[in-house]
């Protein structure tokens, strides 16, 4: 599956939340989107996955639209994770995975071995199957999120688009996440993942898309997006950059320099304000 | 520890599996109709009147049977059938315990329908005329959700506008009891409100049957879709439903169960809220599961509730939609006992 978008602009309320915005996701390869919060990373994914139409600009599945898939086959070729981790019913683990296999079937069929065989892979791949009678209520904030990750993989669509995966994640978890999309795509499979760790991103995506304010900044091999310069115009931080086993990692340090000085000015001016009378 | 040991821990509502859960169901609704059937004011003996109906005799028994006992009971299992499924239906589009059938405004414009009926005094011009009022009520009820709302509407669009038709429907039905040409006027309107099953003939069932059954399939056809927004809309969407038809469908189906409800027996109400709520951990926590279970279980407790009016020794009868108000309101105070208990 590969989808492809040209141009698109999305206009939220009296916000340009995307503007003339172009990106390609293939099969077998990670594209991480970057940016800092309010940049328009939800909005590009929900645009990719048709869940809200773009005001400018196209977006083509294999070269074609949307309508021309049709919203039963889009369903089955691209799975969702939303970044809300939604589930408002306590349902058990074990069901809300199986929603997962929805798209592939017809109304009111029941489960087929082949779908059995779909949730239990991705209860093991997110190490979730000890969980398999537990409610949603009776599960952790992290615990919840892998559940609802299953979800998506059960689908065992060809394209994967996640919203923040891994955000409330603990480290190991994090990265068995990130290491379980790395397989995917390594199968054959497409994920693009929205992220704010950027180690993660650096080591894990094959391609980032680093965006701010609604555009697109840097796109393309990890080492050339995540540059001093794109780094601190995009988030307003200086990084530090080391290298472990080959692989070449950024952690956000500090302000950049032009931001720790309006912050001293800032707090020279609080300073030095006469008590109030 | 063997598997037996935990299955035999587990809750009772966590070992019953759906067929199961529906089967008991129907069975006890089996048991309440035929419950119904044999309480009454009237001596009857049931055995001997249904052997004369069958045999085409034209007794005294024969008559109570078919022309009281048996629309009440029908219309009682109809009624509480409707507003189950729909109370069911309802929690799942807007994902709240707490929704009811009422809330698109629908069952406020069927009463107002019915009163208007009254208030020109049109209810005695012909037996129909008064559900044919409920029914039209819906209907225009339906039709200003829709073009209040919009085709695109959302959730919260379609509550406010219920809110708002609720709050038109009460208003007006307000204005004709401070109108009403005579205090008799005003007392047959309010015990109409009361809602009841009693004096209820056949005609009603068949006027009501057809729409209630279009609405019970409308609503029972949601369950996957509902199902799949228990993880939002973004997601249910992700997963091919139609949203703004999934809502659509949702209105149209409970308005036809609430609205041919309301239109024969006037105003019914926690039988859609409590009973999904009952129910719900039975079918742990699924809503596409709950609106079939919610239909029984609104039919089981409508003839239990109907069967204690007549049983009752308590004259002038109690209305139906007090004996349901009486159960209900408890219930909501044990419910946010609850909820305050598990905050």
């Amino acid at each position: 599956m590969r989808i492809e978008a040209q141009g698109i602009s999305v206009r939220l309320g009296s916000v340009d939340a995307l503007q003339g915005v172009d990106f390609v996701a293939e099969a077998g390869e990670i594209v991480g989107l970057i940016g800092p919060n309010g940049s328009g990373k939800t909005t590009l994914l929900r645009t990719l996955a048709n869940l809200r139409p773009s005001d400018r600009g196209r977006v083509r599945y294999e070269g074609r639209s949307a309508a021309e898939v049709g919203a039963a086959e889009l369903s089955r070729q691209i799975a969702y994770l939303a970044q809300s981790g939604e589930a408002h019913w306590p349902m058990r683990v074990e069901a809300l995975v199986a929603l997962g296999r929805l798209p592939h079937r017809r109304r009111f069929q029941r489960s087929a071995a082949a779908d059995r065989a779909a949730i239990e892979r991705a209860m093991l791949a997110t190490d979730i199957v000890s969980l398999r009678e537990r409610t949603m209520t009776q599960i952790s904030g992290g615990e919840r999120m892998r559940v609802l990750l299953a979800r998506a993989l059960a689908v065992e669509a060809p394209m994967l688009l996640a919203d923040e995966p891994v955000a409330a994640l603990d480290p190991l978890h994090q990265l068995q996440v990130m290491d379980l999309l790395r397989k995917k795509a390594a199968a054959g499979g497409g994920v693009v993942v929205v992220l704010h760790d950027l180690a993660l991103a650096a080591r894990f995506c094959d391609r980032l898309v680093l965006l701010d304010g609604g555009r697109v900044l840097a796109a393309g091999d990890p080492a050339a997006v995540l540059t001093d310069d794109h780094l601190a115009t995009a988030f307003g931080v200086e990084v530090v950059r080391g290298e472990h086993q080959g692989a070449a990692f950024v952690v956000p340090w500090a302000p950049s320099e032009k931001l720790a000085g309006f912050a001293d000015e800032q707090a020279t001016n609080d300073n030095n304000k006469e008590p109030r009378p | 520890m063997m598997a037996g040991e935990i299955i035999t821990r587990l809750p009772l509502h966590e070992r019953v599996s759906y067929g199961v859960l529906v089967t008991y169901l129907a069975l006890l609704l089996a048991v309440l109709a035929a419950g119904s059937l044999s309480v009454g004011y009237a001596p009857l003996d049931l055995h001997q009147a249904a052997s004369d109906v069958l045999h085409g005799e034209s007794s005294l028994g024969a008559l109570v049977l078919v022309e009281l006992r048996i629309p009440r009971m029908v219309l009682g299992a109809l009624v509480g059938f409707s507003l189950g499924v729909a109370g069911a239906a309802m929690q799942g589009l807007l994902r709240n315990p707490l929704a009811e059938p009422g809330i698109t405004g629908v069952s406020g414009m069927a009463a107002l329908g019915a009163v208007i009926v009254f208030y020109f005094g049109f209810a005695e011009t012909a037996p129909l005329v008064l559900p044919l009022g409920g029914i039209a009520g819906a209907a225009v009820a339906t039709f200003m959700l829709y073009g209040i709302a919009g085709q695109g509407a959302g959730t919260m669009t379609l509550i406010l506008a219920g809110v708002a038709i609720n709050s038109f429907a009460g208003a007006l039905t307000s204005l004709a009891l401070n109108l009403a040409p005579n205090p008799y006027a005003v007392t047959e309107i309010v015990y109409w409100l009361l809602g009841s099953l009693a004096d209820r003939s056949l005609q009603y069932v068949y006027l009501v049957l057809p729409l209630m059954v279009i609405g019970w399939i409308m609503l029972i056809m949601t369950g996957p879709a509902l199902d799949s927004l228990t993880l939002g809309e973004d997601t249910a969407a992700s997963m091919g439903f139609n949203l703004p038809r999934l809502r659509m469908q949702l209105i149209a189906g409970t308005a036809l169960c609430v609205g041919s409800a309301v239109a024969v027996t006037g105003a019914i109400a926690f039988v859609g809220l409590v009973v999904p709520h009952l129910l719900r951990p039975w079918v742990r926590q699924q809503p596409g599961k709950l609106l079939l279970v919610s239909g029984l279980g609104g039919a089981v407790l409508t003839l239990m509730a109907d069967v204690a009016v007549r049983s009752l020794p308590i004259r002038p009868e109690l209305k139906l939609g007090v004996v349901m108000a009486i159960i209900g309101a408890p219930f909501l105070f044990s419910l946010i006992w609850r909820l305050r208990s598990e905050a």
